[in-house]
């Protein structure tokens, strides 16, 4: 029984992990159909942003869930501002601007870090006990966080006049434009947003992963096998997607090894893929958002 | 001639073209040093270290007056992590800049990119890190430790202090499945029982399955040959899972990337490694060369590990030999070296063995405590017990192999 119960939570933190690093990348492709191969490099940001801040003697929380998606989101501003609004439309030429921003954040990060930081931030909060079994109480911390973000950003479309303007944006942008709409300010807005998603992303993994410089060349892969597996609607397409990839590759890792576990994971992908070619939320859920 | 612009601009692009060749020429009779590490890219938190003390090596040899009254050139290749680049670069040493020693890899896979290139090119080959043994070639010096001389020490001693029962989990490559199976024998042999052995590939960061799996499995404790940043958060996975006192961790890798100052200093207490070097060896060489490293590098140097000071004593064992043999020309040097040439560096004696081109090393166990790794044994002397189970340079000088590729079963160990 306490058996079912642990592995039952590793599948719900495995799951919350891949909807965690993806969102960001589902926000700023759902709603621009741009494709941000530095997706990784702006959650390696976000753990930067932690480090430096700890070490500067800041409050780990307030650098975690203040700092790092503030630091990131002005950075996509930047980004959007100086490289991607004179590419929209272009998604190859997107596709290879964005990886030359994420070799040259490499690089930077490296030459003022080094190759490795001494990252001794700790996970915060205790050790839960679940009968014989022991999980890290951070880990439940952050399936909730990820629950309070995805209804965030629910909220944030749905309730808010921005939301609104950015739906209709993301539909129809010559209308929204003949309507007083300013397409390219909702753009610059929500690249940001998107950014500063995954920067809280990259700042709350810090203390799990570690921090390199390097470090978003293993999230990138999943994130973007979970936001095209998961279709265009943003936040029903990422929560569908960890749920089928995360739980499969949870599973299959407990039941034989990781190696098994990724390959599982991408063949779920594969065949999700030649059923459904535009994502789970292309056949299912495609009212939602 | 009437100097227009355009004279001028052809003029002095030409000339900047040109000077770098000058250059060359004027160097030219300078012995040449060929280095490839991974100074970028998911292994440079080996490489890094590794590339300082290189410099810091042929810096040492041309202080002293050079070899032969020749200045050796250090050129350092970045393989950024990546195969392919090892072999461009090894193909360049060889062939282009005609290296008169290449000293290069980290990787197993690495080793083996690159290890028929300069075989081929009759280019003298180092390669200087703690790897799973197995190499038998006459033109390849192995002078890191190897199974035999590590694991064979920690796995008794990890059984001892915890008990019998051992969990497994490795890197999912050459290194980590060999090693693995070296693991186990060594169990075995010493009573214990192996209850599973996990692989992962290099680019796993979520490891709280595995945490569950070992939680079920109830160890007496978990050996691991994990590898790279990814394989990090391992540690602060089970640490913070509350795993660390329950079930401790001995290690063959943890340590040679300087991961313990990776995770805070709670996270890791108490793990137990094995290695040819930690830096708090008791040898007036040891403490005169952190000095010296210190002295150059500021306070915030790179700790120092076995790679990085098998970097510095391999420059220095082929510096040896060239002396001994009186010239840089391969066969000579390599006679020199076979002779069973010994180096007193930072670890203490490195003697070269001629039935494997590996090297005779002390060995030390060490128990991380704050971040600092305590000797808390040491054995001198320890020869490559492993690849001399299969390897006979002496009998047969004319081999290139790595006996070890396919696992253990092939070179008819397991």
């Amino acid at each position: 029984m306490d058996l079912v119960v642990a592995v039952l939570f590793q599948l719900v933190y495995g799951i919350a992990n891949l909807a965690l690093i993806s969102l960001g990348l589902a926000i700023i492709f759902g709603m621009m159909r741009v494709i941000n191969l530095a997706h990784g490099e702006f959650l390696m940001l976000g753990g930067y942003t932690v480090v430096v801040a700890t070490n500067a003697g800041v409050n780990i929380w307030v650098a975690m869930l203040i700092l790092a998606p503030l630091v990131v989101g002005i950075i996509g501003v930047i980004v959007e501002r100086l490289l991607i609004r004179w590419l929209y439309g272009r998604m190859v030429d997107t596709l290879l601007a964005t990886w030359g921003l994420s070799l040259l954040l490499i690089g930077l990060v490296t030459s003022i870090f080094g190759a490795s930081t001494a990252t001794t931030i700790s996970p915060p909060l205790g050790i839960i006990r679940i009968g014989d079994y022991s999980a890290s109480g951070y880990e439940l911390f952050l399936v909730g966080v990820t629950i309070a973000l995805f209804i965030a950003v629910y909220a944030t479309l749905k309730l808010t006049k921005l939301g609104l303007v950015a739906r209709g944006t993301m539909q129809n942008p010559e209308m929204s434009s003949a309507l007083g709409v300013s397409t390219t300010r909702v753009y610059m807005i929500t690249f940001g947003l998107g950014a500063a998603v995954t920067g809280l992303a990259g700042g709350l993994l810090a203390p799990v992963t570690g921090v390199l410089p390097t470090i978003g060349a293993t999230y990138i892969a999943k994130a973007f096998i979970t936001v095209i597996s998961g279709g265009a609607s943003i936040l029903a397409g990422t929560a569908s997607g960890s749920v089928l990839l995360g739980g499969i590759n949870g599973i299959f890792s407990f039941l034989t090894g990781p190696t098994i576990g990724e390959v599982a994971l991408l063949v779920a992908a594969i065949l999700l893929l030649r059923l459904m070619p535009r994502g789970i939320t292309g056949r299912f859920f495609r009212k939602s958002l | 001639m009437k100097l227009s612009r355009r004279h001028f601009v052809v003029g002095s692009s030409a000339l900047a073209l040109t000077a770098p060749a000058t250059i060359g020429r004027a160097q030219s009779d300078a012995i040449k040093f060929v280095s490839i590490l991974d100074l970028s890219g998911g292994l440079d938190i080996y490489g890094a270290p590794m590339a300082e003390t290189t410099k810091l090596a042929i810096e040492d040899i041309n202080a002293a007056g050079g070899l032969l009254g020749r200045e050796v050139e250090l050129t350092l290749y970045d393989a950024q992590s990546t195969i392919q680049f090892y072999t461009q670069y090894a193909t360049q040493a060889a062939a282009g800049d005609k290296a008169d020693t290449v000293h290069a890899g980290i990787t197993s896979a690495s080793r083996e990119a690159i290890r028929p290139t300069l075989a081929r090119f009759k280019t003298l080959y180092f390669y200087n890190v703690q790897y799973e043994g197995g190499v038998c070639d006459y033109n390849n010096f192995c002078t890191g430790s190897t199974p035999a001389q590590t694991v064979a020490k920690v796995v008794p001693y990890a059984m001892e202090k915890w008990g019998k029962k051992v969990y497994i989990v490795a890197a999912d490559y050459n290194y980590g499945q060999i090693t693995a199976q070296w693991m186990q024998r060594f169990v075995a042999e010493n009573g214990g029982e192996t209850l599973d052995v996990e692989f992962f590939p290099l680019d796993v960061t979520n490891f709280g399955p595995t945490i569950n799996k070992i939680q079920t499995a109830k160890p007496d404790f978990v050996i691991s040959a994990l590898v790279g940043g990814a394989h990090v958060s391992f540690y602060r996975q089970y640490a913070a899972a509350g795993m660390m006192q329950d079930i401790p961790i001995a290690s063959t890798t943890f340590g040679v990337g300087n991961e313990q100052k990776l995770i805070s200093a709670e996270e890791g207490n108490g793990i137990l490694a094995s290695y040819g070097y930690f830096e708090g060896i008791d040898n007036p060489v040891n403490k005169a060369f952190l000095e010296r490293l210190e002295a150059k590098l500021g306070a915030d140097r790179p700790v120092m590990n076995e790679l990085a000071i098998r970097s510095y004593e391999g420059a220095m064992l082929w510096a040896e030999a060239v002396k001994a043999a009186g010239t840089v020309d391969r066969e000579p040097v390599i006679e020199a070296l076979r002779s069973g040439l010994t180096y007193e560096g930072p670890s203490g004696a490195v003697t070269i063995d001629p039935h494997t081109n590996h090297c005779s090393m002390n060995v030390y166990i060490g128990d991380l405590q704050d971040q600092t790794w305590n000797i808390v044994e040491s054995f001198a002397d320890q020869p490559p017990a492993d690849t001399a189970l299969v390897c006979d340079l002496v009998a047969n000088p004319d081999q290139s192999a790595f006996l070890f590729e396919n696992g253990l079963e092939a070179a008819g160990i397991k």
